[in-house]
């Protein structure tokens, strides 16, 4: 077996980036527009825009809170301005002080403490140039596969999703494995059915109880809104496609993740603790879920597509890969990597997962990716109480 | 005779998966196993459909990906179409009540 190295960055905590940004996190709803000024003024910032931060309690609270650590803390982060309003729920100064245990440089800056908008603008703006400066001087190592966590996804499926991309992911999720790296297994929703059978690669009984739990709380929340997931597939649509039964459907989805023993199931935008792989419960929700992932410290991300999506991340490259010849040629803009060549007999499932696994380590050493070139910096938490 | 294209997604799978439409009477070749061999398909399979690689007794599984995806509810000979009609899930189904349950019980 090869020993594949990549080109990344040391982070004071030890983690390893692929990227060198500086974010620009709005803690508040409030604090968006001032946040997505700062990156218009200075080179080298990212940002994001959502609706969350106030009026928000309990378990709600705690997971729109982790999920902003998580995206500070992510080792593709250089250094964090965070911005706040100053009355809110989600205290700026209180995911500041959490993302400094990092080590990483961290400033806060409200909108209320600093004379307004613009004051607060003008502030944040002169730290982060500070900081992207400071950021440049630092040059990339290369670093062993251990260091990677990579997220895997698929979204838009068609019929070719479970036949190409995903068992092609699948094998490129082996190949992190097998070679000391992690891989995170997501979207709950699209694995009802196949539970079982993923509950038998689960290392221990904890982890494999663990998989049922939140197989059977997906499915009590749909319930709750009046759908039952499990009797509603595979839809007539999936079965005039040829999928035969549930299990046959949610292990298409489920192949992108490959064959290797499940480690352990986190809770959404928590960070893994083992190596291997790992199961994040998040919904099914492209946006959600890539948050999640990547909030879960994931430096890149392989989204697999068969209608194609523009998705992407403000802080990690997400690799796009296209189930289908058709649909790459005509969203060539959008994917990365043709699995199609698969179903046209062209190429094998190995040829494409390790022309994949090729395109990670360039990726990852610094090769921009469709959604980073245009900007696709999405962003969306999972949010699980009612807002109030 | 013109050659169909079809993927075995896993050396355990007992069902391969068409990636054209296959005309009935159709020779494929199958390599399974170590052992090649040539079946005929027995009725079209289009795109995205199942056949039969291998003869499935009723109450035997049907593996893809290498797992279970279901349990023949008949016998299914080699280069038979494996669907809705000769195969139930084990964990639910979309078109029948007690989902849970196949009709054989398991």
């Amino acid at each position: 077996m090869e020993t594949a190295q990549f080109w990344g960055y040391r982070r004071p905590d030890g983690r390893v980036g692929v990227r060198n940004h500086v974010l620009i996190l709005p803690t508040i709803v409030c604090a968006t527009q001032a946040a997505r000024q700062v990156t218009e003024l200075v080179h080298g910032t990212v940002s994001f825009i959502h609706q969350h931060g106030c009026a928000q309690v309990g378990v709600d609270y705690e997971q729109t809170f982790r999920t902003y650590v998580g995206m500070g803390t992510n080792p593709n982060v250089y250094g964090v301005v965070v911005m706040g309003l100053g009355c809110e729920t989600h205290q700026g100064r209180s995911v500041a002080q959490e993302i400094a245990k990092s080590g990483k440089p961290v400033e806060l800056v409200s909108i209320q403490d600093h004379g307004g908008t613009l004051g607060a603008i003008a502030e944040a703006a002169r730290i982060a140039a500070k900081m992207v400066q400071d950021a440049s001087a630092l040059v990339r190592e290369p670093f062993d596969i251990s260091e990677l966590i990579v997220g895997t996804e698929c979204g838009g499926s068609d019929a070719c999703s479970g036949l190409s991309a995903n068992p092609a992911v699948g094998y490129v999720s082996d190949m992190i494995v097998d070679r000391g790296g992690t891989v995170i297994l997501a979207e709950t929703t699209e694995l009802i059915g196949a539970e079982h059978l993923l509950a038998n690669r689960a290392v221990d009984d904890r982890v494999a109880k663990r998989v049922y739990e939140v197989i059977e709380a997906m499915e009590k929340r749909a319930l709750m809104m009046g759908v039952d997931i499990r009797t509603g597939n595979p839809s007539p649509g999936n079965r005039k496609g040829g999928l035969t039964t549930l299990e046959e459907k949610s292990l298409g989805a489920a192949a992108k993740a490959g064959t290797r023993p499940l480690q352990e199931l986190i809770n959404y935008a928590e960070r893994p603790t083992k190596k291997g792989l790992v199961w994040m419960d998040t919904p099914g929700h492209d946006i959600e879920q890539l948050t999640g992932m990547v909030a879960g410290g994931a430096q890149v991300v392989l989204f697999t597509s068969g209608r194609g999506t523009p998705t992407g991340s403000p802080i990690a490259p997400v690799i796009k890969i296209a189930t289908n010849t058709p649909m790459f040629e005509r969203m060539r803009e959008n994917m990365d990597v043709n699995a199609g060549t698969i179903i046209e007999g062209k190429e094998s499932l190995e040829s494409v997962g390790r022309r994949i696994f090729e395109e990670l380590f360039l990726t990852a050493s610094g090769k921009l990716t469709k959604s980073e070139i245009l900007k696709q910096h999405d962003f969306g938490i999972w949010r699980i109480g009612p807002t109030f | 005779m013109p050659s169909y294209r079809f993927v075995i997604l896993n050396a355990k799978d007992n069902v391969a998966t068409a990636l054209d439409d296959i005309p009935a009477g159709s020779v494929v070749s199958i390599t399974r196993h170590g052992r090649e061999y040539e079946i005929t398909i027995n009725q079209k399979i289009e795109f995205g459909h199942k056949f039969a690689i291998a003869p499935i007794k009723q109450g035997e599984d049907v593996i893809k990906y290498g797992e279970v995806i279901g349990v023949a509810s008949s016998d299914i000979v080699e280069g038979e179409h494996v669907h809705i009609h000769n195969v139930e899930g084990k964990r639910g189904r979309g078109d029948k009540k007690n989902g849970n349950r196949s009709i054989l019980g398991v």
